[in-house]
């Protein structure tokens, strides 16, 4: 069903973000108490990271159907 | 031995050891090898052996197979051999026994008795003269040639009776080739007589059951045969003892032409000797008055013998005669040779009365002459004792010089006076004789002739006697002959008559048979053309008033068909229309099996149920593959479904609103779902009759669209969520296309079941 494609991306994306959100958090964590000396930045950033791919990621799946590479010129 | 082989060899295997170990075993094999050899030798002239004695075996046996004459002579030479010869090829073929001459003939019961004079010399010398002469008359010109023979033909009559009827019978055999009734009654045995007389004979002969013509044919031939051998006996006997006695009278004649022969020539010694002495005379006196008696008794002995032989010759004739009218045919051999044997006698008997008469009249002679000189001595000697009565008597056997002591001068003048007219008396007589010479030599000549003619008409009239005879049994041996030939020749000519006759019959028979069939025909045409003609008026009649009823049956046939026809015809259509609307309404049934989210049945059956019961429809055909495919193959949604599903697309599609094809952020994403939860408006929204642009806005469109879908219509409602666009009509793109499906469905199913309803009233309507 279309209307459940909507729904299923979503659930990608959600599911793609928290895994994206807990490897960068992870890794965060990680470098940061690895390398960084416990420091928060790390893991921020990392889990930043995560959400931006994930962002990222959910954004290319909703755009996927069209795939339209193309420029568009926008009517003015 | 083998121990020492074995030995012999263990020792060779010892010394070769080194290098020559291929001799060691070739050596004991060698030594088995010779062993074998001699055995094998053995064997091989065991088995050359036996092969020879199975291969004479074996050519003996195929050799007699091969030829039955071989094989007769194996089984009289080798005892058993006929035993083996049985078993393993069978029973020797019969073989007739075929003549080589008319003279060697072999009948059974014949040969049984011909088989000892056939050893005897005197048969066989019989048999020799017999078989080189064929005709009879020969035989018995070269029998009256020799007396020896006469004598043999006599003596082996006394000695063998029982070949007496041989060699008349060998006579008899050729006389007899022609006669077909002893044939018939001597069996396949004497087929060979048949020979001449035609080969008809044989087949009327097998004809009859072997059997009985056998039993019957022994019968015949037992009484034949003991009549035969009746007749046989008597006659044999007869002959015999007529041959006993006329021998006897031979002899007898014999021994008297000798006694006279011998007497007269005594008497002639007696008679020229006068210078004898007259002791030698006495004595010759003496032993020719002996001789005189001798033949006086031999004589008288003849003429006894004679007569005997003449009785005994006269009952066999009476027994001939008696035999003959028995009439037997077998026994008529028997018979001519018992009369023959007669005739031959007869004539040895004359002839030899002929030669004791002969023998008598020389003797006459002799003493003719004896007497005659007697006569002229006692009356010289009257003479002499007239002229000298003082000389004694018997002075006639001494000397001259005696008597010259004894008489005086006148004595021996007077003698001499005598003499000397005696001589002149003589030589008187003398003159006289040589002149009456030529009388009494032509008187004696006379005389001579007439007892000439005399002795030649006895002879002549003998002779005539005997060929008479003769010819009396040759003309009854033809007579005979001839009969058979007759008898022979009668019997084909009844044959041919019967045959005629019947030939005569079966041509009348079929010439009958054909006049009686024409009739018949044409009696038999004449009753059919009748009965035809009736029966094809009758048949007319039938066909017409069967043609009426035809008709008129045809007719309301015709009638009731086409009712029925057309009957069926409507009563077809309308099971067709009933059936359309039945598979319809099954489609339609279909329908509404939808239950709850889940699509219809599939429509697939159904169409194919609606395809099949009416093939012929166009309209049905092109409207059910009019069909959507999914509708057939899967089923559609429901009205009720699509109406809830609805609600749910709206709301998705109201979050969505924002997001058309080009910018797709998630942000927008997150405005638009801002938007549908900000903004507001009526759920229904009565769609205008005309759209105009601001109505494409998303929310109104899904606000027409579930005003319609409120009121029931599916199709408009379609018709506006078709107007989305961008993601909204992504997310509706499903339901539109479901939507699409059933209202293409029920617009067809409605369709045809607009059909079917009215096909169903165009059928009914026909009452």
């Amino acid at each position: 069903m279309s209307e459940g494609e909507l729904g299923r991306k979503w659930d990608r994306c959600l599911a793609d973000c928290a895994v994206k959100l807990g490897a960068g958090l992870g890794l965060g964590i990680v470098f940061s108490v690895l390398f960084f000396k416990r420091r928060t930045w790390p893991i921020v950033l990392g889990s930043g990271m995560g959400l931006g791919m994930a962002y990222s990621n959910c954004q290319q799946d909703f755009q996927a159907p069209y795939l339209l590479h193309g420029k568009c010129v926008k009517e003015q | 031995m083998l121990r020492v082989c074995r030995n012999v060899s263990r020792a060779v295997a010892q010394q070769c050891l080194c290098g020559k170990a291929p001799l060691c075993p070739l050596q004991p094999l060698r030594r088995y090898a010779t062993h074998g050899e001699s055995g094998g030798s053995a064997g091989k002239i065991v088995g050359v052996s036996l092969l020879f004695v199975g291969g004479g075996f074996g050519g003996t046996i195929l050799y007699a197979k091969w030829d039955p004459k071989f094989r007769q002579n194996v089984e009289q030479a080798i005892p058993y051999a006929d035993r083996v010869f049985d078993v393993t090829l069978g029973p020797a073929p019969y073989v007739l026994p075929v003549p080589k001459k008319p003279g060697q003939l072999q009948i059974p019961y014949m040969s049984e008795v011909t088989k000892e004079p056939k050893q005897s010399k005197q048969k066989g010398k019989k048999s020799e003269p017999a078989e080189a002469a064929p005709a009879p008359t020969l035989e018995e010109e070269q029998k009256l040639k020799e007396s020896s023979v006469e004598a043999g033909h006599i003596i082996s009559a006394i000695g063998e009776a029982l070949s007496v009827p041989a060699p008349a019978t060998h006579e008899g055999q050729r006389e007899q080739e022609g006669e077909h009734k002893h044939a018939a009654a001597a069996g396949g045995e004497v087929c060979e007589k048949c020979e001449e007389s035609g080969h008809k004979d044989l087949p009327t002969v097998k004809e009859r059951p072997p059997e009985e013509v056998a039993a019957r044919l022994a019968k015949q031939d037992q009484e034949e045969q003991e009549k035969v051998a009746s007749l046989a006996a008597i006659l044999e006997e007869a002959l015999g003892s007529t041959a006993r006695v006329t021998l006897q009278a031979i002899a007898a004649q014999d021994a008297a032409v000798q006694a006279i022969n011998s007497h007269s020539m005594k008497l002639k010694e007696a008679m020229e000797e006068t210078e004898a002495s007259v002791e030698q005379k006495s004595s010759q006196w003496r032993d020719l008055e002996e001789a005189l008696n001798e033949r006086s008794k031999t004589v008288d002995e003849a003429a006894d013998a004679l007569l005997k032989a003449k009785d005994g010759l006269e009952k066999l004739r009476g027994v001939i005669d008696d035999a003959k009218q028995a009439n037997i045919a077998r026994a008529k051999p028997q018979i001519r040779s018992a009369e023959e044997n007669l005739h031959n006698m007869l004539v040895d008997l004359d002839n030899v009365v002929k030669k004791v008469q002969a023998a008598q009249s020389e003797a006459k002679i002799v003493a003719q002459y004896h007497e005659l000189v007697a006569v002229a001595k006692e009356q010289f000697q009257k003479e002499l004792d007239s002229i000298t009565p003082d000389i004694q008597t018997g002075w006639k056997g001494l000397k001259v010089s005696d008597l010259a002591g004894r008489l005086t001068t006148d004595d021996l003048n007077s003698l001499i006076a005598h003499a000397h007219r005696r001589i002149d008396q003589l030589n008187k007589e003398l003159a006289e004789q040589r002149v009456r010479e030529r009388q009494h030599i032509e008187t004696a000549l006379a005389q001579q002739k007439m007892e000439d003619n005399k002795a030649l008409e006895m002879a002549v009239a003998k002779a005539l006697e005997h060929y008479r005879a003769e010819v009396r049994l040759d003309q009854d041996r033809k007579v005979e002959e001839v009969r058979e030939l007759m008898e022979v020749e009668m019997r084909t000519q009844l044959r041919r008559q019967a045959a005629a006759h019947s030939d005569h019959l079966r041509d009348v028979i079929k010439v009958q048979e054909q006049e009686i069939r024409a009739e018949a025909e044409q009696e038999l045409a004449h009753k059919l053309l009748e009965q035809e003609t009736h029966s094809r008026r009758m048949t007319q009649e039938q066909l017409d008033n069967f043609t009426l009823d035809m008709n008129a049956a045809y007719a309301r046939l015709k009638g009731m068909e086409q009712a029925v026809d057309s009957h069926a015809v409507a009563e077809e259509e309308a099971r067709k229309a009933h059936q359309l609307w039945l598979s319809i309404e099954a489609l339609n049934y279909i329908l509404k099996t939808a239950s709850g989210d889940k699509p219809t049945e599939p429509l697939d059956t159904a169409v194919q149920v609606i395809k099949a019961s009416c093939a012929e429809n166009e309209f049905t055909q092109t409207l059910s593959t009019a069909l959507p495919k999914e509708s057939l193959s899967r089923g559609v949604y429901s009205e009720a479904s699509l109406r809830a599903r609805f609600y749910t697309i709206r709301k998705l599609v109201r979050r969505v609103a924002m997001i058309d094809e080009t910018r797709n952020s998630l942000y927008q994403y997150f405005l638009s779902y801002l938007q549908s939860l900000l903004l507001m408006e009526p759920q229904q929204l009565k769609p205008p009759a005309q759209l105009s642009p601001e109505d494409l806005d998303t929310f109104k469109l899904l606000s027409y669209a579930t005003y319609c879908i409120e009121h029931g219509d599916l199709e408009l409602a379609a018709k506006f969520v078709n107007q989305l666009k961008g993601e909204s009509r992504r997310v509706a793109q499903d339901w539109l296309n479901e939507a699409r499906l059933t209202l293409e469905t029920t617009q067809v199913v409605s369709l045809l079941s607009a059909y079917a309803n009215a096909v169903g009233l165009g059928t009914t309507q026909v009452k």
